[in-house]
């Protein structure tokens, strides 16, 4: 072996040891931009009406017509506009903007390069764009929930509900609606990071999810195993019904759930890595 | 008066300059160069580059073409940004998809105009050493060197939104620069440049091929990769025309292109009669202001004695000796500018 390709394979073997550190190293870096970037870049904009969209309407809501009477009533009344409207539309499309942007928004700002010409593994970049966008979606769309069911519980109701978190299920409801949000932003995000580098469009990728999400309920058993809705759905601490025509399925165990959630994730993100592996740089053609 | 004839002698040795003394590409070790072995690369059915067998070595290479020759798929190619359809590259005995091996010592300067959004100069440099992994003071390090190197340490806190072209493109070489690689990849870098800062990247570029880096720059301006190039690969419609040093290039072309010579004296009419008698002699004329001579030759070696001689005799007094067509722009207008 010639003394150049002997130096750097050197170089290499003694950084070996250290590789999970240098990683590390690179993923922090890439997360110091791509947060700033989605916290406070031009996409950040939509993300932010996105998530302001159920508290405005929550407040619009309590202040003129209170969506529960009593409240018993409001553990269904959160766990409706939780399940409708934050989860199925606004972590859905949030995560879909933020996750499918990582990649797809260095594309059409012709900015991608500059990573693919550094000395990082591509997969640990990928890794790194995950993390950031997991980090965002979850902040946002957490503090969404959090804010919400505290609207919905604290508006009217103070002394019961007090009494609902304190000495009830309050918390334990709390807890479950942050872990479906978070795992809703790990199943999506890794659904829609690899959309975004796979196609062109990512949109209609996106709607046809979002329908097939919406038509779960009619769903025979099996294929409603085919969503992530399926899963989140059976992490629910109030179930709601899904209405006359809906197909009644055993919902999964919460320990079948997560992990298999989170296994699925796994594999899509490597094939996001194996998808990185071989992409080229062509801004003109995209 | 004499005349200067000591300019005209050391113009006619360097058209006649021998190569052995300057480091050959055969000389080199495959894994001390970059070695494109039959690359294709085709964008559907439209040809990007075509059976492309390169080996290039330390110093400054440079890549000339037309528009759409085939000069950024080249460069793109070798930085691993596109795949070659058939064939196989190695810069430095590395491949360029193995990213993290080959971007320690890679840099590449391209054409994209875009950088992330607010930052300052300092901050983009600083965040892509970040991402190669060097640790924080390392980094500031790295960075205020690569500034300086590009003569950008005052605008270095500045937003690049604010920059001009130059000094944006000033910006990338920065980057490229600055984790101190072997091999530098130039797509165009003196684009946008004022004349002043044209003059001092060029003679960046000088000192670091005197490094023993290997630089590989793409240029449309003939006259400043004539300058400072040691070796130029050709490019037309996807394929290579002709790759070497421009004296080989041009050496080569003797046969279809013989070496065209100005002399200016005080008998030009006489001078070419006693040169028209010269067997190494294809064509002499007349210059239009009747003060020269234009001889060819695919002899300049004879040519140059025959011309001692009559010079020698003293009838004829020779200003000056100068090869009119042996740069770089008459062989690409020789191969390309026909075409």
């Amino acid at each position: 072996m010639s003394s150049t390709a002997e130096t750097i394979q050197k170089k290499t073997e003694a950084t070996n040891g250290a590789n999970v550190s240098l990683w590390l190293r690179q993923i922090s870096a890439i997360l110091r931009l791509e947060l700033k970037k989605n916290f406070f870049g031009k996409r950040s904009l939509l993300v932010y009406l996105l998530a302001m969209m159920p508290i405005g309407l929550l407040i619009m809501v309590e202040t003129i017509n209170p969506l529960g009477r009593e409240t018993a009533q409001l553990p269904t009344v959160f766990s409706i506009f939780y399940n409708s409207l934050i989860l199925r539309t606004v972590v859905f499309f949030g995560c879909a903007w933020i996750f499918m942007n990582l990649f797809r928004g260095e594309i059409v700002d012709r900015s991608l390069h500059y990573y693919f010409l550094s000395s990082v593994r591509r997969e640990v970049l990928v890794t790194g764009k995950y993390v950031s966008g997991l980090l965002t979606s979850v902040i946002l769309f957490s503090t969404v929930t959090v804010v919400c069911m505290l609207i919905v519980f604290f508006s009217h109701f103070y002394s019961s509900s007090t009494r609902f978190f304190f000495d009830g299920p309050g918390f334990s409801q709390l807890f479950w609606y942050v872990a479906i949000t978070i795992l809703a932003c790990v199943g999506y995000g890794a659904f829609f990071l690899v959309v975004g580098l796979f196609v062109r469009n990512p949109i209609i990728p996106a709607l046809m999810l979002y329908g097939w999400e919406w038509i779960n309920f009619l769903l025979p058993p099996l294929l409603k195993k085919i969503s992530v809705i399926h899963y989140l759905n059976s992490l629910v601490p109030v179930p709601v019904s899904e209405g006359p025509f809906a197909v009644v399925a055993e919902p999964t165990p919460a320990w079948i759930s997560i992990p298999g959630l989170l296994i699925v994730t796994a594999l899509v993100l490597i094939l996001a890595g194996t998808r990185i592996h071989r992409m080229e740089i062509r801004y003109g053609s995209d | 008066m004499t005349p200067p004839i000591t300019q005209s002698t050391s113009t006619t040795a360097s058209f006649l300059a021998p190569t052995a003394e300057r480091p050959t590409i055969a000389s080199s070790s495959p894994d001390k160069m970059i070695v494109f072995e039959d690359v294709s690369k085709f964008y559907g059915e439209v040809l990007g580059v075509n059976r492309v067998s390169l080996q290039i070595a330390p110093g400054i290479t440079s890549l000339v073409g037309p528009n759409g020759s085939g000069k950024t798929t080249l460069m793109n190619l070798m930085t691993g940004l596109l795949r070659p359809t058939r064939g196989s590259i190695r810069v430095l005995g590395l491949s360029p998809n193995d990213s993290e091996a080959i971007f320690q010592e890679l840099g590449y300067c391209s054409q994209f105009d875009s950088f992330p959004r607010g930052a300052t100069a300092r901050e983009f440099i600083e965040f892509y050493l970040r991402v190669h992994g060097h640790r924080k003071q390392e980094t500031r390090e790295l960075a205020q060197q690569a500034l300086e190197r590009v003569s950008m340490v005052e605008a270095a806190d500045r937003k690049i939104s604010a920059f001009s072209k130059g000094m944006r493109q000033r910006i990338r070489l920065a980057q490229s620069i600055a984790h101190n690689p072997s091999v530098l990849v130039l797509d165009e870098p003196l684009n946008g440049l004022d004349p002043m800062v044209r003059a001092e990247t060029i003679a960046l570029f000088k000192q670091l091929a005197a490094d023993g880096l290997h630089l590989i720059i793409s240029s449309h301006i003939l006259h400043e990769v004539d300058m400072m190039s040691d070796r130029v690969v050709l490019l037309n419609n996807g394929y290579v025309v002709a790759e070497g040093e421009i004296q080989g290039v041009r050496d080569d072309m003797d046969i279809e292109h013989p070496v065209q010579v100005l002399i200016r004296c005080n008998r030009p009419a006489a001078l070419a009669a006693q040169m028209f008698g010269k067997t190494e002699v294809i064509e002499a004329r007349l210059h239009d202001d009747r003060q020269g001579l234009f001889v060819k030759t695919r002899n300049p070696d004879q040519f140059y004695l025959s011309l001692n001689e009559v010079v020698a005799q003293g009838e004829i007094s020779v200003e000056s000796i100068a090869p009119v067509d042996d740069d770089l722009s008459a062989v690409y207008d020789y191969l390309i500018g026909a075409q």
